[in-house]
Parts: structure tokens; C-alpha cells; sequence
């Protein structure tokens, strides 16, 4: 079934590029993408069998992020075709500065999502490390395309700089591939990269250059993901790009990059030289989020202030794998959380963008006049990506301080909230600014917000707050697995000193909890999963318990557990 | 052998004239012309010694030491430069060195002749002259210092003498790349297209030419004696590091090497009538690349 | 016979040095498509392995990929762009050759420092291909046309490609096979670009390109 998520989309892409009617296009996309997601739900409830021999496999956090790719494409898809309906053919006025442009063909609008649903498909996919290279290098060659979509000199000027710094990047992790095969190879002749063998064989392998493999890969897909000093592509791709796709760049894309990081961080981690790439995961996550701040705060182009925020969200994901146990956990959850309430920014933005006709943050007021549910949803996605409660970005958020600060590192926790204290100054100034006031008279007033112009945004602001609210234990249990796999899941090494990590592991498997926070004593590394599960539900029941009295039906639900999981101990 | 040197030193200075002419010829072939006799310049030496020369009033001691230095220095040159596998006449640890410099001491000597002459014209081409050889002279060096390595000895003739076929097989790379550096440098000392042009007479496109526009009668003589031999000394070394044969007969490998500097005439010739003559902000990248190449035989040898 | 090995490697650094020091764009391709075949040529003459149908068949598409399919990528995208010479570089020729020059001796130096597993095909491959990446970015550092950033993309891979023929095991087919099929595609996508931007600019200054900043 692997391969029908992967060429499903990529046979769809090939026919919409032949297609000519525009409705029969529009409605392949949609028939598509619900496919898609149709085919990423069953997977939960009946995983796929491994396909190519075990390269293709998914595996808790390639299912995750797979499910993450599926709903924003499906949400992309419904938006992408109201969009389509509106933009015009033929020769346009730009807005900014009155020059005349086209647009693309459709035909390559919606062939090139698709194919580039195909490539994040296959990226999450991946188990090996060859394929995966080869299917992120493809998600690069397939979104160019789309963000040339608004045929001027910006949006060429943006995908030359993508395509450009994005393929060099992906370069160097190819680099990296090689030098991860060369460490692979002192630990048996033929062990191939693929995950699942090299954490296996992981404490033979040869460390300087399993390390220097992840410097490779963390600046080959640090750069596609987004971390400073690497991200310099990113505001321009992403605000030049039409909004359905920016949504998807921001908040797919992001995430597959960064799962290439992921699985050589596994990798490193089951070697016992897990703290070797935390640290560094911390200083790029930190800079990322302080060149996100710097460049947010006033910044004149809304779309431009959306991309530096993602720039920051992926260096909040990059710091809570750096700080490691239940921080990895927060990290996942906020992986889920922030693609969810991007996409809802960009699909307003687009809504915006089209009635005001401009993306500079000065000349926009009164959205919530003009386009009232567009305003709300405009409002609550700034609440929801700075981080406020009741959203979920909030509990992620606040995962990775309080892990932060119960391991000693109270300085990263400090900087950490001070960082987002001023990104949510910053935007705040913008996004509330642009929400009042009288809009100006040459605004376009749409009749009516179409359904499809603002439904995918609401379902996905719904999202948002759900998870904020309630994290269904299907979802929790995921994102816990999902963290695990990294392998970052013992704090208690940070408690013995960083040089006690390779006598705290165990040989092999790379299944430790992430249990550690909130009990000292439960340094596990059992193998198997209904001990870790019960642990980290322990463990989470009484973090939601301590965070507020709105997780009543939390507590009585798994007070089962609790009481088993005290008679383990 | 005691005589083998003298006999190399004693063709050199006999047949340097030669190579001009043979230059020329190959030239005039490729322009469909008939040209100058091979042995033209024999007879200019020999026209030129017979008549006055003219000194003007500017100059001084300086201008007439010149053209003699200049003819003195590449004499010398040409006793310690070996003609193949036979040594030359003088050799020691690190002639090598005393070699180059003899060629900068021609080079000084003229350079300061022309500036003697207080014209602005050939103040000029002194000063491309000499920022064109600050360039080629690393070239130069670092080559020797390539071939130094790759043979164990600072001298000249040492190394000359225990090339042999199977050097171009044991470190054939490096010795092409030193080949080709001193092909560069050979092209830019002697004032040979691409670098200079000799039978231009525009002030924008002059280097050597110019700085000896006021010698005349036997001054004249001596630079253009001594030019000859400075291309018959750099030729040597040059087809030294090519022709790597050592038949053990000092006669026939005395023929083999006089065959292989008229080869490298035509050689230059094809090279004159192939190429353009490159911009003047070019010639300093050529001379950039030949050190590159010669860095690179370098560091191929020392691994 | 070894030695001949290093005179194809020597070879390689040669035409990375061409690269830095030429300014006419259609030589530059040549020479990049003489890299890819050279580099792709050097793991059937090294002799170190058993020739296997396997080998042959990368071999033959990597040369057939670098040495025509992209070069004529490339040179349509020059046509298109009608662009003959990279004018005025942000670092001049002359100083881009004297740079190589230093960066060799930094390169040899490195390869010397890495413990190798050990050198199958020759002691200079890794330092050639730390050279070739250098000189690769370098290239899309210095100057300014787009078409010579593609060159210098396209060196880059050349250099991993070379550290990964120095060092690693084999690669299995289809991931070769994918890689290479990337590489094209890479070029396919940037060839359209630099198209487009000829068309929207008029030239192919990136340095025009610097509208998007903050």
C-alpha cells in the first residue's frame, strides 16, 4: 500500500498534465487528495507491510508526519480550488508595481502538486537513506514550479534562490550519505543505510565519521528545513508562492526536511553519541528562533512575516530535540500543531491577499470589516502560532520549557520564552493592526467568503484548538512513539553527566522512554511497548494534571493505568 | 667526458641564431609566404657588427653596459645549462638558482637601459616587461624546484642527466605539468605570441621590443645574439624534461637534442601562427595559470 | 599504471583550475562535461575492482548524463539566454586562480588528515574532490551570471560523486540510478529558470535578482 500512497498522486500529477478541462482537473485534485488521506487513515488503524525490500517502511514518525502532509494537502486542495476559480487567465496587473504578468498553465499548477504530494509521500517513506535523499532533492525540483505560479520577476527571483540553495544544500547531505556509509561499513561489510540496520549495528560503527555524516546532513536538510543561517530561501519562496502552496511548503515540507535530521539524529542517539547532535540541534534551533525575532519584528510584508515565523517554529522543533526526553516529545506534538495552524494563516493570508490586493502589512486595515470570517480566523491563527492558550502550540510549547528547565537547562528555557515573548510582540503589532482600523476605499469587497475560501481554514483552526484542548490518545500515543524512535527519550544521562550516555544504553535497540520528567526513578530501557506506554501515559497524566484542572476526564480515564503502572514499580 | 660540455656549449652558440630563423620560416609557411632565409639572422649579426652605433645624449654609462650585460649574463647562462643527458660545463649544488638569476640580471640590465633613454616609450615596456617576469619567474623556479625534488639534486645537470624514459613513466603527470609551465614561461621570457608579439611595431602591443628601440649597430647585435641565446638556454631546458633519451652516445644524443630545439622553433612557430595575441590583462592570468601548474607538479612530486 | 590514474586526476584539477580562470561561458560547460566524463571513467580504468556489468552500467550513464545530456542542457539555456562571457565577476580571474591555487594545498591538506579507510583508487581522489566542492562553491559564491552558479551546482556534485567513488561501499543501482536521475532533473528545472530569466531580465545577472530583502 506504500507504493499506492507514493504513485497514486504521481499518476495523478502525470494525467492532470494532459488534461484539458479545468473542472476535470480541479476534481482529480480534490479526488486525489482525498484518496490520499483516505489511504493515511487506514494506515493507522492497519499498518502498511514494508515494501522495496524494508527501504520503504512507516514507521511512528514517518506515519505521523505522513498524516500531517495528508490532511494540509487535503485542506490544500479544497482551498487550491477556489483559488484556481478565481485567478484568472491571461494577462494580469501586478499589484506592487503595476507591471503585467501571467500565469502559469494550470496543467502545471496542479500536476506539480500532485507530484509533489508523491515526493513528500516518498520522503516520509523512507527508510533508507539513499531514497530518501533522491525523494527530497525531488520535493525541491517538483515545488519550484510552484512557486513560480505568479509568472513575474519576484516569484522568479524567489524560486531561483530556492531551487539554487536548496539543491546545494541537499548536496552536501549527499555528502553526508557517503560518509554515513563509509562509518556503516566498519561495522560489518554490507550493512546498508537503512534505519532500522544502522541503529541496529549502531555501536560498531565508526564514530568521527558517523559524526562528521551528521554535520552533513544537519546543514544539507537544515537548509531545506529552514534553520538559520541556512534559511535565507525561505522568506522569499514562501511569500511569493500562492498561498495554497505556501501552506504546503510551510507546513509539509518543513517537516519532511526535518525528518531527514530525525533519522540521522536515531542513528546517532542508538551510537551513544546522541548528545553530540542535541547540542548542535540547540544552537541552530536558537539562532533560528533569534533570527526569526530580529526579522520579525516590523517587518512590512505579511506573507514575508508567516515565513520568518515558520523559520522560528522549526528552530522550536530543533531545540526541543537538542534538549532532549520529554522536550521530544513537545517537539513532536508541536510538529502536528504548527503545520496545522500555518496552513490556517496561509489560506487567510490568500483570502486577504485577494481582496486588498496587496502583501504589505502597512496598507491593510479592517479585515475584520471586509471579510469578517477571514478577520476571526486571522486573529485566532496569531493567537495560535505565538502560542497562547487554549491552542496547541501552547502545551507543545510549554513541554519543551518545563522539560528544559527540570534538566538544568534554565539559560536555553529563558532564551527560549524571551524569544517568543518578542515574536509575539512583534506580530501582534502586525496582525492586530491589520485586523482593525477602516480599510481603504479602493479594497475590493468580496460579495461573499466562499466556502471553500475559508472552510479549510476553519476546520483547521477547529484542529488547533482541539489539540489544545483534548489530545485524542490515538494522537498522543503516536506523537509519544514518534519521539521515542529518535531515541532521545533518557534524560536521566543528563542527570549522570554527558559522558554516561554510552554506558546508559543498552546495545542496540534505541527504545528508551521519555518518561523521565515528572518521575526521577523510571530510567527504562525495556523494550517493550505497553511498559512505555503506560509509563509515558503515567507520566503525561500528571503533567496534564498539574497544568490545569481541564483534564478531569483525562485523570479518571487512565487512573486504570496509574494504578497498574504504580504496582510496576 | 670532458669534452661533451664543450661541444654543447659550442652548438649552442653556433646554432642559437638559428632558432629565430627557423621561427620565421615556420611562420611565413603557415602565412603561404616564402620568408627569410633560415640563416637571417646570421647575416644581420653580421651587418650589424660592421656599422656605428648612435647614442643619444640622454644616456649614459648605463645604456651602453646594457646590451653587453645583456649578452654577458646569457652566455654564462649557457655554461651551466646542460644540453640533455650531457652535463654542462659548469655544475654545481644548486646552479639551478644561479641560473634564474643570471636570466634576471639580463633582464635588470636592459630594463634599466631603457630607462636610461629617459623616453616614455620605452619606460613603458620596461614596466610591462618587468611585471610580466615578476610573474613567470615563480613559474620558473617552482618548476626547477619540481624537478629538483622529483630527482633528489639541486643541480642542473644532475638532474638533466638521470632523467630517462623511465622518469616520464614513473612521474609522467608531473612532468608534463612542469613541461607545460616552462612552455609558458619560454613563450613569455623570449617575447613570443601569445604574450608578446616580435614584429609589432604599436606602441600599445610593444613589451621587448620597445625597450630596445634606440640600441643600435654592434648594441643591437649583442641583444639580439643574446636573445638567441636566452631562447637557445630556455629551449634546453625545456626539451630537456620532453626528450628524456640517453642513447650513450654523447654525439647522437648531442643530434637528438639540436633536432629537438629546431622541433620546439616550429613548435613556437605553430603556436605564433595559431594563436591571437592575448590582451594585456590576460597575459598575467596565463602567467598565474603557468605557476598553477607548477604548483601542482610540485605537490604531485612531494606526495 | 597507477601513475596514469593520477594524471586523469591531475586532469580533473586541471579543468577546475580552467573553471576559475575562464570567462567564456561555452568552454566553461565543455570543461565541466570533461570533468563528469573523467570522473565517471575513473572506476573503470582504476583496476581496483572486478569490472562488473553493474559498474559498467553507471559508468555508461553518468558519462552519457555529464558528458552530453547536461552539456547540452546547459548550452540550450545559453542559447536561450544569449549570453557569451561572465563579464565582471565579484572576485576577478586572476585573483579566482590564486585562490585555487591556495585552496589546493588546503585540500590535499585535509584529504591527508581524514583517516581513509583505505585508498582504493589513488591517494589524490579525496583531495581532488574537496577541491572540485571548493571549487564548486566558489564558483556560485564569486560570480555573478546564473548560468555559472548551474556550473558551480553541477561541480559540487561532481566532488560528492568523486568522495563517494573514494570512499563508500557501493551504493545499490537504484539509488545511483536516482541520484543521477536527480542530477538531470536539477539541471532540466534550473536550464528552464535560467530561461525565464532571460526573458523577464534580459540577462542573467542575479545580480539584478535582489528586489526580496528585508
Amino acid at each position: 500500500m506504500i507504493l499506492a500512497l507514493i504513485l497514486g498522486p504521481a499518476a495523478a500529477g502525470a494525467l492532470a498534465f494532459v488534461l484539458r478541462a479545468d473542472w476535470l482537473r480541479r476534481g482529480l485534485l480534490v479526488a486525489a487528495a482525498m484518496a490520499h488521506a483516505g489511504m493515511t487513515g487506514y494506515a493507522w488503524v492497519h499498518r502498511p507491510a514494508p515494501a522495496l525490500g524494508g527501504w520503504l517502511e512507516l514507521d511512528a514518525t514517518g506515519l505521523l508526519f505522513l498524516s500531517i502532509t495528508s490532511l494540509l494537502f487535503l485542506a490544500a486542495a479544497f482551498y487550491g480550488v477556489s483559488y484556481l476559480a478565481h485567478e484568472s487567465h491571461g494577462v494580469r496587473k501586478d499589484f506592487e508595481e503595476n507591471l503585467f504578468f501571467s500565469n502559469a498553465p494550470e496543467q502545471v499548477f496542479t500536476g506539480c502538486l500532485l507530484l509533489f504530494l508523491a515526493t513528500m509521500t516518498l520522503v516520509t517513506a523512507s527508510q533508507h537513506f539513499g531514497l530518501l535523499w533522491v525523494a527530497v532533492e525531488a520535493t525541491t525540483l517538483a515545488s519550484s514550479p510552484l512557486i513560480y505560479f505568479h509568472r513575474h520577476h519576484r516569484s522568479l527571483e524567489a524560486t531561483w534562490k530556492y531551487l539554487l540553495i536548496c539543491s546545494v544544500g541537499i548536496a552536501l547531505a549527499l555528502l553526508g550519505n557517503f560518509l554515513l556509509a563509509v562509518a556503516a561499513g566498519q561495522a560489518g561489510r554490507h550493512v546498508p543505510i537503512v534505519a532500522a540496520d544502522l541503529v541496529r549495528h549502531a555501536t560498531q560503527m565508526n564514530v568521527p565519521w558517523l559524526k562528521a555524516a551528521f554535520l552533513f546532513f544537519l546543514v544539507g536538510y537544515g537548509t531545506k528545513m529552514g534553520l538559520a543561517p541556512l534559511h535565507t530561501w525561505l522568506p522569499d519562496a514562501h511569500s511569493e508562492a500562492p498561498s495554497a502552496v505556501s501552506a504546503l511548503l510551510s507546513g509539509a515540507l518543513l517537516n519532511c526536511a526535518f525528518l531527514g535530521i530525525l533519522r540521522i539524529q536515531q542513528v546517532l542517539a542508538a551510537a551513544g553519541q546522541g548528545v553530540f547532535g542535541q547540542e548542535l540541534l540547540l544552537v541552530f534551533g536558537l539562532a533560528s528562533m533569534a533570527v526569526a525575532a530580529v526579522f520579525l519584528v516590523s517587518q512590512a510584508d505579511y506573507k514575508r512575516m508567516l515565513a520568518y515565523s515558520s523559520v522560528e517554529h522549526m528552530g522550536i522543533l530543533a531545540a526541543g530535540i537538542g534538549i532532549g526526553g520529554t522536550a521530544s516529545f513537545g517537539a513532536m506534538l508541536h510538529a502536528v500543531n504548527h503545520s496545522i495552524a500555518k496552513a490556517m494563516l496561509f489560506f487567510v493570508a490568500g483570502n486577504i491577499l485577494a481582496a486588498y490586493k496587496t502583501k504589505a502589512t502597512g496598507e491593510v486595515r479592517g479585515v475584520l470589516g471586509v471579510l469578517p470570517v477571514s478577520g476571526v480566523l486571522w486573529l485566532a491563527g496569531f493567537l495560535a502560532i505565538t502560542g497562547s492558550p487554549p491552542f496547541g502550540l501552547f502545551l507543545s510549547e510549554l513541554t519543551i520549557i518545563r522539560a528544559a528547565v527540570e534538566q538544568g537547562h534554565v539559560a536555553t528555557a529563558v532564551a527560549f520564552v524571551a524569544l517568543l515573548a518578542v515574536i509575539f510582540v512583534g506580530m501582534a503589532g502586525v496582525v492586530i493592526s491589520m485586523a482593525q482600523g477602516t480599510p481603504p476605499e479602493t479594497t475590493v469587497r468580496p460579495r461573499r467568503e466562499t466556502v471553500l475560501s475559508v472552510g479549510p481554514a476553519i476546520v483547521l483552526g477547529l484542529l488547533v484548538l482541539g489539540m489544545g484542548l483534548y489530545v485524542p490518545p490515538a494522537v498522543r500515543e503516536a506523537v509519544q512513539k514518534a519521539a521515542a524512535t529518535t531515541g532521545l527519550g533518557d534524560n536521566s544521562s543528563y542527570g549522570h553527566g554527558r559522558h554516561g550516555d554510552a554506558e546508559t544504553r543498552g546495545r542496540g535497540e534505541a527504545a528508551t522512554t521519555i518518561a523521565g520528567a515528572a518521575v526521577p526513578h523510571t530510567t527504562t530501557t525495556t523494550t517493550t511497548a505497553r511498559a512505555e506506554a503506560r509509563t509515558s501515559n503515567m507520566a503525561t497524566a500528571i503533567m496534564w494534571s498539574r497544568a490545569g484542572g481541564r483534564k478531569h476526564g483525562y485523570e479518571r480515564r487512565d487512573h486504570g493505568t496509574q494504578a497498574t503502572a504504580a504496582e510496576g514499580f | 667526458m670532458n669534452t661533451a660540455p664543450l661541444i654543447s656549449i659550442l652548438l649552442g652558440l653556433v646554432l642559437a641564431p638559428m632558432l629565430p630563423g627557423v621561427i620565421n620560416k615556420t611562420k611565413a609557411f603557415f602565412g603561404g609566404r616564402k620568408g627569410q632565409p633560415v640563416l637571417q639572422l646570421y647575416f644581420d649579426l653580421w651587418k650589424l657588427l660592421h656599422k656605428g652605433a648612435v647614442y643619444s645624449r640622454t644616456t649614459s654609462w648605463v645604456f651602453r653596459a646594457g646590451p653587453i650585460v645583456w649578452m654577458a649574463a646569457g652566455l654564462a647562462a649557457l655554461l651551466l645549462v646542460p644540453l640533455g643527458r650531457t652535463g654542462a660545463w659548469l655544475r654545481f649544488e644548486g646552479d639551478l638558482v644561479l641560473l634564474v638569476y643570471l636570466l634576471g640580471l639580463m633582464r635588470f640590465f636592459v630594463v634599466i637601459a631603457a630607462l636610461d633613454t629617459g623616453s616614455s616609450f620605452e619606460g613603458m615596456g620596461a614596466s610591462r616587461e618587468v611585471q610580466f617576469s615578476a610573474l613567470a619567474e615563480p613559474a620558473l623556479l617552482l618548476s626547477l624546484a619540481a624537478l629538483a625534488r622529483q630527482m633528489g639534486t639541486l643541480s642542473l645537470s644532475g638532474m638533466y642527466s638521470m632523467m630517462s624514459a623511465q622518469t616520464l613513466i614513473t612521474a609522467g603527470p608531473a612532468m608534463l605539468l612542469v613541461a607545460g609551465a616552462l612552455l609558458i614561461v619560454f613563450l613569455a621570457e623570449n617575447a613570443r605570441l601569445p604574450v608578446d608579439d616580435p614584429n609589432t611595431h604599436l606602441e600599445l602591443t610593444m613589451i621587448h621590443e620597445v625597450m630596445v628601440l634606440d640600441t643600435s649597430g654592434p648594441d643591437l647585435a649583442f641583444i639580439l645574439y643574446g636573445s638567441a641565446v636566452k631562447m637557445w638556454v630556455l629551449g634546453a631546458l625545456l626539451m630537456g624534461v620532453l626528450l628524456p633519451v640517453k642513447t650513450g652516445h654523447a654525439a647522437l644524443d648531442a643530434a637528438i637534442m639540436v633536432g629537438g630545439m629546431m622541433a620546439l622553433a616550429v613548435a613556437t612557430g605553430v603556436i605564433e601562427s595559431t594563436m591571437a595575441r592575448l590582451r594585456m590583462v590576460r597575459v598575467p592570468q596565463l602567467l598565474a595559470a603557468a605557476s598553477a601548474l607548477a604548483v601542482l607538479a610540485l605537490v604531485l612530486v612531494f606526495r | 599504471m597507477n601513475v596514469w590514474i593520477d594524471a586523469l586526476i591531475v586532469l580533473v584539477v586541471l579543468t577546475n583550475l580552467k573553471l576559475l580562470g575562464s570567462s567564456r561561458l561555452v568552454p566553461c560547460i565543455r570543461i565541466l562535461a570533461l570533468q563528469g566524463v573523467v570522473l565517471g571513467l575513473l572506476p573503470l580504468v582504476a583496476g581496483v575492482e572486478p569490472i562488473t556489468v553493474r559498474m559498467v552500467i553507471v559508468a555508461a550513464v553518468s558519462i552519457g548524463l555529464k558528458g552530453a545530456v547536461l552539456p547540452w542542457l546547459l548550452m540550450r539555456a545559453l542559447r536561450g539566454a544569449d549570453v557569451r562571457r561572465e563579464i565582471e565577476p565579484l572576485v576577478s580571474y586572476g585573483m579566482s586562480l590564486l585562490i585555487g591555487m591556495a585552496a589546493l594545498p588546503g585540500a590535499l591538506w585535509i584529504g591527508s588528515r581524514l583517516p581513509l579507510p583505505d585508498p582504493r583508487v589513488s591517494s589524490l581522489l579525496v583531495p581532488t574532490a574537496l577541491f572540485t566542492m571548493m571549487v564548486g562553491m566558489f564558483l556560485i559564491v564569486s560570480r555573478k551570471k546564473a548560468l555559472t552558479q548551474v556550473l558551480g551546482y553541477l561541480a559540487i556534485e561532481n566532488g560528492v560523486y568523486a568522495i563517494g567513488m573514494a570512499l563508500a561501499q557501493e551504493q545499490p543501482l537504484l539509488v545511483e540510478m536516482g541520484i543521477l536521475l536527480d542530477v538531470f532533473a536539477a539541471v532540466f528545472v534550473m536550464g528552464i529558470t535560467l530561461f525565464r530569466i532571460s526573458r523577464e531580465f534580459d540577462n542573467i545577472d542575479t545580480d539584478e535578482m535582489a528586489l526580496l530583502k528585508d
